[in-house]
Order: C-alpha cells, then sequence, then structure tokens
C-alpha cells in the first residue's frame, strides 16, 4: 500500500474520532450545565476546555461562545466542522481506496455540518446535532467494518482511531482529576463523576460492573483498566496492539522494531497497572505518560511507515 | 431539409441536410448496418427509451463518472452526457480507419525518433526548421535521448470527422495525453444493459481488452533487464478533471495509481513509497503534460511531478508512456505537414485525407483568412478541449476583432480551417430521435505492434446545429460499434 493511502486513512479515522469525541463533550456538559449554580459554570468550561487540551481564549467566555468555538468555528482546527471536513479532504485523496458507501456517508455528514443554521441550532436543542454528529461517526464505522476488506487499509483506520481515543481518555481523565481530586466537596462532586463517566459514554456500562456507587477510584479503574469496555485504555491500546501487529505481518517492514517496542510497553503498562499505585502515587504523572507514549507510537508509525528517510530504505 | 418518416413518432421531426447522416442514406432510406436498430426503435414507445436513458444516466451518476469544467469560481463536477444510440460502423469502413491510423501513427512515431535524433526531415529542408524550433512542446532536453523501442507514442488518441462526400478525414491528433478511454469502456457497458437483446444479435467487435492491451503496450516499453516490471500510472490529483479516468483505468489494469509525491528519483532509479518500503517503479503511464513531470527540468512552480524523473528517463532506468516532447507532432500548424510526413518516412500515399488548413504564419495564407474569417474555423495551435477557437459562422464581429488582433500580433500561434459540415447521426432527445453532429475518436496503442479498439469514443454536439463536440462545451457521447466482417443476416432478422 502506498505510504500516502496509509496516511489518509489513518487521519480520516482520527478526524472522525475527534469530532465525535468533541460533541459528546459538549452534549454532556450542556446538559450538565443545567443543574449547575453560575459559579461552578466557569470552572466546568475551564475543565471542558483542558480536556480537549484547547487553551482558554482570551477574555470572558459562556457556553454560547465556548461552544460555538468547538462546534462551527473552521479556524479552530479542533472544532467538529473542522474535523469532519478534515476527515472528508483525506477520504477524498483515497476515494478509490474505501467503498463507495464509506465516501457517501461522509459526505452526507460533512454537508449536514456544513449546512446546518447556526442560529436554528441554538433556537433548536443543540443536543440534536450533536446526537447526528455521534450517530453519523458510528455508522461510518459500522460501514468501515461491513464493506471494506479487512486488509492494511482496514487496519490503518483501526490504528487511527483506537490512537486518537486512547490518548482523548488520558486527557479526559487527567483534567477531571486535577480539578475534582483538590476539590474534596464530595457532594457535587458525585454529578461532576458521572459527567466523566457520560463524557466516555461509559455510565450505564459502569454501573453494570460496579452498581450507581460511583466512587473515584471505580471510575478510574474501570476508564483506564478495564478490558472490555471499548473506551477504556486498555481496550484501545488492544486494538492498537492488534492492528500494528497486522500491519506489520502484512508489509513485512524490514525495521518495525520501534514501533512494536513502544506498543508492547504501554499495554503492559495498561494489562499490568494498579490503580491503588496509581491512585496513591501521582496520577497525573502517569496518565501523561499514557499522552506521551501515544505521541511516541504516532511518531514511530510515521517514521517506519510513512515518511521513513530515504537512507534506511535504501541500505536495507 | 428534407423530412422522413413521418408516419413514425419517433422520427417524426427527424431531418436530412447537406451533411453525411450516418443512419439514412440520401433518399430517407436506413443504411444496412443500421436497420436491425431501426426496427427495435419502432418497437419502443417514448417512454421505453426514457426509461431506459433515465437507468442509463443513474448509471453514470451513480458510479460517479464525472469530468471538470474550468473556467468559473470553481471547478463544477458534471456527469458527461450520454446519448442512448450507438453510431454503428460497418466493417469496411472501419477497415480503412485502421488502416489509415496505423500508417498516420507509425509515421508520425517516425518522424519524432527523427526529430530528436538526426533531423534528416530538417537537413535536407523538407520541413522548415523554424516550425520546429517555435513550438512550445518541442523538448531540447531530448535531444539525443533514446526512448525505450523508439516508441515516442504509446497512446494515442486521433479526432476523424466524416465529410459529406462519407469519407472519414483526420482534424487532430493528440499525442500527448488523450482521455476519453474510459467513457468509451462505460458506455459499452452501460448499452449493454439497456439493449441487451440487440446487443447480442447484432455481431459486435468487443472492447473489453483494452485494459490488458494498454497494460501489454506499456509492458513492452519496460527497460529489457527488468523481467517483472512495476508499471504506474501517474496522476495529477483528485483535482484534475480526468481524475475518474485515472482511477477508472488503474483498476482495470490492477496497477498502482500514483501522484508525485509518492514517487521519488535516487540515484537516477525511481522509487514509490509504500508502507512495506521503497518499491522500484519501471514504467509510468503519466497522465500529466511535460510542463509538470519534472520541476528540475521543466517548470519549477509545481508540485505534481517528480524532482529528477527527466534525468532518470535519460539514463534509460524508467519508461514514460508517452515521451516527453510528443507535442511537436500534435502541434496544429505542424498538422498541415503531416500527409508529407507519411510521405516522407514511409513512401504511400496518406490512406486517411487531412482537413485543409491554412498556416497563419504565411504571408498570402493570413491575408485570405483575415479576408474570410467569417466564413473560417480559427485554432489557437497549442490549446485543446475546444477552448481558443472561433468558429467563423457563429461568431460575432467582436470576436472576429479580437481574433483578427491575436492573429497579427502571433501568427504562428494560429491555423484556420473551413467550416466543416461533418457527419451527424440520431440522438434521442426530449422524447424525439433527431440528428446531431459527431466526431469520431478511436483509441491506438503502439506497443510490440499497433492495436486499435475497434470503434472509439463518438463525441456528440448535443445542442441542434452545433459543430463543438468537446465536454466542456456542452457535448456528449454515444456508444461507437463496430460489426464483424459478415453482417450475420440471419441472427438479424429474428
Amino acid at each position: 500500500m502506498l505510504s500516502r493511502v496509509a496516511d489518509s486513512l489513518y487521519w480520516m479515522s482520527r478526524y472522525l474520532e475527534r469530532a465525535e469525541h468533541t460533541a459528546r463533550l459538549l452534549d454532556v456538559n450542556l446538559h450538565q450545565m443545567l443543574d449547575q449554580t453560575p459559579d461552578t459554570a466557569g470552572r466546568r468550561w475551564e475543565r471542558l476546555l483542558a480536556s480537549l487540551r484547547i487553551p482558554p481564549p482570551d477574555g470572558a467566555y459562556d457556553a454560547y461562545s465556548i461552544t460555538q468555538m468547538l462546534t462551527f468555528n473552521l479556524e479552530n482546527s479542533s472544532s467538529i466542522a473542522a474535523c469532519i471536513a478534515a476527515a472528508r479532504e483525506n477520504a477524498r485523496q483515497v476515494r478509490e481506496q474505501i467503498s463507495s458507501e464509506m465516501w457517501e456517508q461522509l459526505n452526507r455528514l460533512f454537508l449536514h455540518v456544513k449546512y446546518t443554521d447556526r442560529s436554528e441550532f441554538w433556537k433548536c436543542e443543540p443536543h440534536e446535532f450533536f446526537q447526528t454528529v455521534k450517530q453519523g461517526a458510528h455508522l461510518f464505522q459500522g460501514i468501515t467494518d461491513a464493506t471494506m476488506n479487512h486488509g492494511e487499509g482496514w487496519q490503518f483506520i483501526q490504528l487511527g482511531r483506537a490512537l486518537e481515543r486512547a490518548g482523548a481518555t488520558a486527557v479526559l481523565l487527567d483534567a477531571h482529576f486535577v480539578a475534582l481530586l483538590c476539590d474534596t466537596s464530595s457532594a457535587s462532586d458525585y454529578l461532576a463523576w458521572i459527567g466523566l463517566l457520560k463524557s466516555c459514554t461509559a455510565f450505564e456500562a459502569y454501573c453494570k460492573v460496579y452498581t450507581a456507587d460511583v466512587r473515584s477510584d471505580r471510575v478510574v479503574e474501570f476508564l483506564l483498566f478495564n478490558a472490555e469496555f471499548p473506551r477504556s485504555v486498555r481496550f484501545t491500546v488492544g486494538v492498537m496492539y492488534g492492528a500494528l501487529q497486522s500491519i506489520a505481518n502484512i508489509t513485512s517492514m524490514p525495521n518495525p522494531g520501534r514501533v512494536e517496542r513502544l506498543i508492547g510497553r504501554l499495554r503492559a503498562s495498561v494489562d499490568y497497572g494498579q490503580v491503588d499505585e496509581i491512585m496513591n502515587g501521582s496520577m497525573h504523572s502517569y496518565l501523561e505518560s499514557i499522552q506521551r507514549q501515544c505521541a511516541q507510537i504516532h511518531t514511530a508509525i510515521q517514521q517506519v511507515y510513512i515518511a521513513y528517510p530515504i537512507d534506511t530504505a535504501l541500505a536495507s | 431539409m428534407q423530412r422522413v418518416f413521418q408516419h413514425q413518432p419517433l422520427f417524426e421531426t427527424y431531418q436530412l441536410d447537406a451533411a453525411y447522416d450516418e443512419m439514412f442514406d440520401v433518399e430517407g432510406n436506413s443504411r444496412e448496418q443500421y436497420r436491425a436498430l431501426q426496427d427495435r426503435l419502432i418497437e419502443l414507445s417514448p417512454a421505453d427509451l426514457d426509461q431506459r436513458q433515465h437507468a442509463a444516466d443513474l448509471s453514470f451518476l451513480n458510479q460517479g463518472i464525472t469530468f471538470t469544467v474550468y473556467g468559473g469560481d470553481e471547478g463544477t463536477e458534471r456527469i458527461f452526457p450520454y446519448d442512448l444510440l450507438p453510431r454503428i460502423l460497418t466493417s469496411a469502413e472501419w477497415e480503412t480507419i485502421e488502416r489509415g491510423l496505423t500508417q498516420r501513427i507509425t509515421a508520425l512515431n517516425l518522424f519524432l525518433r527523427d526529430i530528436y535524433h538526426e533531423g534528416h526531415i530538417l537537413a535536407d529542408g523538407t520541413l522548415p526548421r523554424e516550425l520546429i524550433y517555435t513550438c512550445r512542446h518541442f523538448r531540447r532536453e531530448m535531444r539525443g535521448v533514446r526512448v525505450p523501442q523508439d516508441i515516442y507514442i504509446a497512446v494515442v488518441g486521433s479526432d476523424l470527422i466524416r465529410m459529406t462526400d462519407g469519407r472519414f478525414c483526420v482534424l487532430e491528433d493528440n499525442l500527448r495525453v488523450p482521455s476519453g478511454v474510459s467513457y468509451m469502456l462505460t458506455n459499452r457497458q452501460v448499452i449493454k444493459n439497456a439493449f441487451p437483446r440487440l446487443f447480442a444479435n447484432y455481431g459486435i467487435r468487443p472492447i473489453d481488452h483494452y485494459g490488458q492491451a494498454l497494460l501489454a503496450t506499456l509492458r513492452a516499453l519496460s527497460p529489457p533487464h527488468r523481467p517483472d516490471p512495476r508499471i504506474v500510472l501517474l496522476t495529477p490529483g483528485v483535482y484534475n478533471s480526468a481524475y475518474f479516468e485515472h482511477a477508472f483505468l488503474a483498476r482495470q489494469m490492477g496497477i498502482e495509481l500514483v501522484e508525485g509525491r509518492d514517487l521519488l528519483v535516487h540515484d537516477n532509479v525511481v522509487y514509490m513509497r509504500t508502507t512495506a518500503g521503497l518499491r522500484r517503479v519501471d514504467v509510468i503511464y503519466r497522465r500529466i503534460d511535460d510542463d509538470f513531470v519534472d520541476p528540475l527540468a521543466f517548470r519549477a512552480d509545481t508540485v505534481l511531478g517528480v524532482p529528477g524523473l527527466l534525468n532518470a528517463y535519460r539514463a534509460g532506468n524508467i519508461a514514460l508512456a508517452n515521451a516527453v516532447g510528443t507535442g511537436i507532432a500534435d502541434d496544429k500548424a505542424l498538422y498541415a505537414y503531416v500527409p508529407m510526413i507519411i510521405r516522407y518516412y514511409l513512401g504511400e500515399e496518406p490512406i486517411l485525407p487531412n482537413v485543409e488548413t491554412y498556416l497563419l504564419s504565411d504571408a498570402s495564407q493570413r491575408s485570405y483568412v483575415l479576408e474570410h474569417l467569417e466564413e473560417l474555423v480559427v485554432k489557437a495551435v497549442g490549446e485543446s478541449g475546444g477552448y481558443g477557437m472561433l468558429i467563423g459562422p457563429h461568431s460575432t464581429a467582436e470576436q472576429r476583432d479580437t481574433f483578427r488582433k491575436q492573429i497579427l500580433t502571433d501568427p504562428r500561434n494560429y491555423i484556420a480551417q473551413p467550416t466543416l459540415l461533418f457527419s451527424r447521426a440520431p440522438c434521442f432527445i426530449d422524447g424525439k430521435v433527431e440528428p446531431r453532429h459527431v466526431d469520431l475518436r478511436p483509441y491506438i496503442l503502439y506497443g510490440d505492434k499497433v492495436t486499435i479498439a475497434p470503434g472509439g469514443l463518438t463525441r456528440v454536439a448535443l445542442r441542434r446545429g452545433s459543430l463543438v463536440v468537446n465536454s466542456s462545451q456542452g457535448g456528449g457521447s454515444k456508444d461507437t460499434w463496430v460489426l464483424y466482417d459478415q453482417p450475420q443476416e440471419a441472427s438479424l432478422k429474428k
């Protein structure tokens, strides 16, 4: 497979996952805002921006301006509209490599976002809009699995989604723990923990395992180490591991060692991690190390499969 | 004007005029090869035909068979209009076309080789030197370069028109990057669905092997020491008007569709960058103009090409189809000399005639043309696709003035031809069958041998009375059937 094609598939998948994640976070936060007093609202939006790694804008901001910025602003490269446009542009570059159904679905989602009237968006429930984005992304994933060869290209799509998701969950946890653990007034925090779980669509899945008794150590354990929940860091790292193994087998690239070592180390760390150790030690540095390792894996994939130096490729 | 078949509702408005009609002779009797088609059409109601036309259009839409029209604010994607009724050629007609094109392409290839090597035709004064050296498509860099198998023009599409006397003649040669062959192939698929029974009984020569033939042609160009050559198709990318065709042909041949940024040159060897490492490339079917293939050799402001490609080519490590610099042989001013070129290199009389052409660099021809602008068609020599053209009888005084000025500023850049009344074929338009002007672009492959897919792309000027068939100017296309030698009477009657 051409490196350019693999790269486009990988980014298409990452951008779409990012759009879906942002839509879900906004949806949960706008919803939860209804139960909050105004002074906690400021902190909530700060936390939301931190969980998307976006610096707070200069000057005053409110629910309206933040939502606009994260939804429609094309100058903000992490807005939903910008991410979906980027996903579509990547798909367009490799239209011959993906199925027509995939292209049509992504194009439809793109057109829906593009032609959404921004004033109407606020008059009606924004929830509807975020719901459409989330469902559109899920539908795309389903169509991809059902209509495309599960070969090398598909593995790059899996890889992109899992890597984006693992990083996003780690950042989300980090942002919430920094804010919540400093603040010990436990009563209002119950809602915040539920908000965190819902931001990962994890509330119902969590309840099935631990009942509705929401406790911080269990939330951490669930979102980091649960082996079955598809958004837990452990699960997504497992998906990355599988995709990278398949890619290494298919390409038999002479030197995938670096990628293998990095993903193996990350996998061991989440497979055998102990939640009490992390809670007693530095939660923040553990989560940061996961983010760092994801970034290293991304760079290694680029170096081994996409933008490898020509000298080494010629030497082997 | 003469009406025929007033008793047949479909043909009610069909009129014959001075142009040759592909379906009817001057008395209004249908030509033998069209008889079975006409019988079938009479059986069908306009609603039946409408429904088939609709199904055909939908099939193009769903497959995303579109092209981009340039000139607006941004490229607009359109479906190439498709006419349901086939154009039918007899075996004898095709035989002449095939021989004529083979002769012409062989001579033009010898000419290119001569121009870039010894230059006999210039040295003995047969062809004026300045004609070559003033040509924008002449590539000095190609002097003395040995191209694989001495084949410069592996893939050719020549435009033919049929004159009032029924003879075909060549209107222009496309020797750089001819396009449209994907429409020839998809038109055939669509018509098979529209008229399956008729098709089965007609005895039509197949064209489906074009993909294989193209692959074989490209393989024939590969360097001899590379037994299992890797062949790729180089496209300018998704924004190019013919991107659909590039992707289509790559799929038909089962080869990789690459962009310039996928390729790199190291030590004069071309590689493509894959997830499994660099892979050596041996043959490039390039759908990019000379100007853009190598920013180090030609236009430096492009990112479409591959830096260093020309040097790899000169070193003999990569084959390009077509070769660099073939544009001199389809320059519209050189066109006037092609019959002479055929006599010069082959010692034969041209089988397919040229259209009478005035060279505006010649003073006496120029003054004649400037006096008769209303009757003539003026073309810029370097343009294609129907751009940069003046059609005298359909022009305004203002347009003629503009062209007059342009001609006087740069006479070498223009030629003029008489306004040609080329043939018309029946088309299904708004529930009726009506005649429209058509041309024919057969696709010629030159590898180990010359192969021409029987038929080609028949382009239709869909506007009533229009003589412009280009897709960018409101043209459409229809399938072209070439029949086998034996008319297969028995099965036709049934």
